[in-house]
């Protein structure tokens, strides 16, 4: 690979049907749109070159998100405004840019530094809805929170209060602040399974929609910002 | 964002969502409301085939460019979503406006292969649409056919309103007047019907009467009014660098089985294989102009984003500039990143050096296809290719570093002998001989040859309609021995044989040369749940057997009966400008191990040449 790319980081907005398509497909989609809007997006080198692209949190089927993350690899830079511009022509419903930044020549992966995601979660069945809503405030005051979690070879109880570092309510949805990436991940899915056994509701994924606000990673102050902060915009 | 027709429910809880979403790259947008006619296109096989093909996205963009027409997509939903449906009593739907079928005007189907005949019944169902043409009413919308099992409609014509016979570019505008003229004056369906049917190009099956022999072979068939043309005319695009083409093609987010822009060259073939139906139907043969196709494969590529692009034609090799496209598109792709896939390459100097720029020659493999195993039999289906020209060819290739060999050949063709059968394996040997010839340092490894065998089917249109097909049994056994054979071979070890199983090709028998007497036999089989039978997971012969039984209707009497010069065959209504009576001499010539020239080496007067242009008139271009 070439030495003089630019590593540059993109954040769109995943929402309507676009919740449908899988992260690879998703890929795939912006490779082509890279390709539309001709941009000069850099190449692996050998037999079959394909585009340098690597996404920070993939999200799982039926998940809207505004804060999703990749990265690629361009020769040569616009400014940002201009790449936002440029991509959002090649964009359909359900998936736009929002920002481009340019990343520091080191920078590690976004897959490798994410730390965190919020989300805000609303309800598709109103029947069981103020019964869930009723516990947020509490399940963070108990000593441990337990769910099932299958892993890949089995199913156990595990105790996810480590993950949680926000939960509260927002008008008639729920937000939760949780640690994801590889040294911990919580998917949201296991809180709510854990606010429907201290209601008494039976979970379905489906009485719900989660929604991705935000992918965080730790700063050099150990603080949780957002993976916006990790390059700058291009002029 | 427009409601999906499927719940959040429904959709995570079947595979592969995203075939029932919509919304790609290059989707087209109307509002229903602002147009008179609203088209269903249907493809009836999952979305990841339909997307694939060709002929949909150039009606779609055809039809689309019309202020008055929206033309949407259907596809059969994949088994799991249709027991939901069913279940919930949910209509099919488009994918453009996720709104029912049933409310369109225009139900359209291609008709690609005979087995998924059940599929189209699928599709029907599920749209809440009558199965039988004589059950609907103006509520429904007008169910039309078209493709290549159109040239043979009548096992499906008690399902289908209407068929379109030939290319589809040319003739949609008067069905579209027609449809508007009518229901402006409130006509009932069968007057609408009547008057499609004086269309060129259109076969409305209710408007023909047919009889039959005693011996169950068609005795007549005639229309039932006398403003019916008794035969209809295949549709045929003569002006072929004036027709619409699709500059900006569907891009769909999940992998489809053509992930790439496809770009047809050339329609039609010059070579007259007599199995071949498609050599026959798309007769003259036409050619793009090389500067417009240069034109739209640039165009494509930045429309798309796709990082392949391949080109569609019967045979490249024929093409007359390719050369110059090739180099062309070498030239303009590599720089983009664009892979080029060549398929349908004659094997020469030129081609290998095509090959050599644009695959890795480690991974890519030398294609043939003589289709028989000895120049006998290649001369009764008059296959030009000879064993000299494959050795030929291979030893280039081997010279040039390949090593890996892909042979296609047929078994249960006319006149097939014991010793064409094993002259399969006696080619493969002699390919595999002639690379450890080459010195050691001179070669690239072991060779590997792989062979695979399919079972003929005759089809209509071709030389061999009158041909009888092969007993299944005898079939498995030939293919056994051949196999066999091919252990016997010195270098067996760099040799594989393969070949396909016979019970689906029995049943594509029987549909392809069939007569209306088939459709029940579809319906029944549909009905006990066959469905996806193109699919080998999913294809149940027992339930056809059954079927076939039900209804009294002996398969032997469509495939392994050789007809008479002189049989009435339900197919004889449409003329394709190839007549009767040059296949008839080309049948007999087969028997006779007779070749036939290419169209552009010499005319054989096949009658095609009535659409006044393409190759037939080429020479006089020339001078």
């Amino acid at each position: 690979m070439s030495e003089e790319t630019y590593k540059i980081r993109i954040k769109y907005v995943k929402s309507g049907v676009l919740k449908y398509i899988g992260h690879l497909d998703l890929m795939r989609f912006f490779q082509k749109a890279f390709k539309r809007a001709g941009v000069d997006v850099a190449y692996s080198q050998g037999f079959s070159p394909h585009q340098l692209m690597s996404f920070a949190a993939p999200l799982a089927l039926g998940v809207t998100s505004e804060g999703e993350y990749f990265d690629a690899e361009f020769n040569s830079l616009e400014s940002s405004e201009e790449l936002v511009r440029r991509l959002n022509e090649q964009m359909v419903d359900g998936v736009y840019v929002k920002d481009v930044i340019l990343l520091p020549e080191k920078a590690k992966k976004a897959m490798s530094i994410v730390a965190a995601s919020d989300y805000l979660i609303s309800f598709n069945n109103e029947d069981i809805k103020d019964a869930v809503l009723e516990k947020v405030p509490y399940l963070l005051k108990k000593e441990t929170i337990e769910v099932f979690r299958k892993t890949k070879k089995n199913e156990k109880v595990e105790d996810i209060k480590k993950g949680i570092y926000k939960l509260e309510l927002n008008g008639d949805k729920i937000y939760m602040f949780l640690a994801t990436g590889s040294e911990y991940n919580l998917k949201p899915e296991s809180v709510i399974e854990a606010l429907c056994k201290e209601a008494d509701v039976t979970y379905n994924r489906f009485d719900y929609q989660i929604h991705r606000v935000e992918t965080y990673y730790k700063n050099a102050n150990d603080k949780l910002v957002s993976l916006l902060e990790t390059g700058t915009k291009i002029q | 964002m427009s409601r999906l027709a499927l719940s959040d429910e429904i959709l995570m809880g079947i595979e592969k969502p995203a075939r029932y979403i919509g919304n790609e790259v290059n989707m087209v947008k109307k509002n229903p409301d602002d147009v008179d006619i609203r088209f269903a296109m249907c493809f009836p096989d999952v979305y990841e085939i339909g997307m694939s093909h060709l002929g949909i996205q150039i009606l779609y963009d055809t039809f689309n460019r019309r202020d008055d027409v929206y033309c949407e997509r259907v596809y059969s939903p994949w088994p799991d979503l249709d027991k939901v449906m069913r279940q919930k009593n949910i209509p099919l739907f488009s994918l453009e406006t996720q709104s029912p079928v049933k409310d369109f005007d225009f139900l359209g189907i291609t008709l690609q292969y005979e087995m998924c005949y059940t599929n189209i019944l699928q599709v029907l169902e599920l749209s809440q649409i009558p199965i039988y043409t004589a059950d609907r009413t103006m509520e429904d919308p007008i169910v039309i056919g078209g493709g290549p099992c159109s040239y043979n409609p009548e096992p499906i014509a008690d399902f289908f309103d209407a068929f379109y016979i030939g290319e589809g570019e040319t003739r949609y505008n008067d069905v579209f007047a027609c449809y508007k003229r009518m229901k402006a004056d409130g006509c009932s369906r069968a007057e609408l019907l009547h008057e499609l049917s004086k269309i060129p190009g259109i076969y409305v099956p209710s408007m023909y009467e047919c009889t039959y022999n005693e011996d169950g072979t068609l005795a007549s068939f005639e229309p039932i009014y006398d403003d019916v043309p008794r035969t209809v005319t295949k549709e045929v695009v003569m002006d072929f660098n004036d027709v619409h083409y699709p500059e900006k093609p569907l891009v769909p987010f999940i992998q489809v089985t053509q992930d790439r822009v496809t770009l047809e060259i050339m329609r039609g073939c010059i070579r007259g294989c007599r199995f071949c139906q498609a050599g026959m139907i798309y007769r003259p043969t036409r050619q793009k102009d090389v500067n417009l196709i240069e034109d739209y494969a640039l165009k494509m590529i930045k429309s798309t984003g796709h990082e392949e692009i391949s080109l569609s034609s019967l045979s490249s090799s024929d093409y007359e500039c390719l050369k110059e496209f090739t180099y062309f598109l070498i030239e303009e792709m590599g720089n983009q990143h664009v892979n080029i896939s060549l398929p349908s390459l004659r094997i020469d100097a030129f081609s290998l050096d095509v090959m050599k720029k644009v695959q890795d020659i480690k991974k890519s493999s030398l294609t043939f296809a003589p289709e028989a195993g000895t120049q006998r039999l290649r001369d009764v289906i008059n296959k030009g290719l000879t064993e000299e020209v494959i050795l030929n060819g291979a030893m280039q290739a081997f010279h040039g570093g390949w090593n890996k060999v892909k042979f296609y050949f047929m078994l249960g063709l006319p006149t097939e002998t014991m010793e064409d059968a094993e002259g399969i394996p006696a080619l493969c040997e002699r390919v595999a001989q002639a690379y450890y010839d080459i010195p050691k340092e001179q070669r690239n490894g072991k060779i590997s040859i792989t062979a695979s065998s399919s079972f003929f089917v005759p089809k209509p249109f071709t030389p061999f309609q009158w041909a009888a097909m092969l007993d299944p049994e005898t079939y498995i056994e030939r293919a056994h021995h051949v196999k066999d054979t091919f252990r016997q071979q010195l270098n067996a070890r760099s040799l594989r044989y393969t070949y396909h199983e016979s019970y689906v090709s029995v049943l594509e028998g029987v549909f392809a040369r069939g007569d209306r007497k088939l459709s029940k036999v579809i319906y029944d089989a549909y009905k006990s749940g066959c469905i996806f039978d193109a699919w080998t997971d999913f294809f149940d012969n027992d339930k056809w057997m059954a079927a076939f039984e039900k209804n009294g209707i002996i398969k032997e009497f469509y495939t392994t009966r050789e007809r008479g010069e002189d049989e009435l065959f339900p197919w004889d209504f449409i003329d394709i400008g190839v007549t009767k009576k040059f296949l008839l001499s080309e049948w007999n010539k087969a028997r006779k191990e007779v070749v036939t020239p290419n169209c552009r080496e010499k005319c054989s007067g096949c009658g095609a040449a009535k659409f006044g242009g393409g190759v037939c008139f080429e020479r006089q271009k020339n001078g």
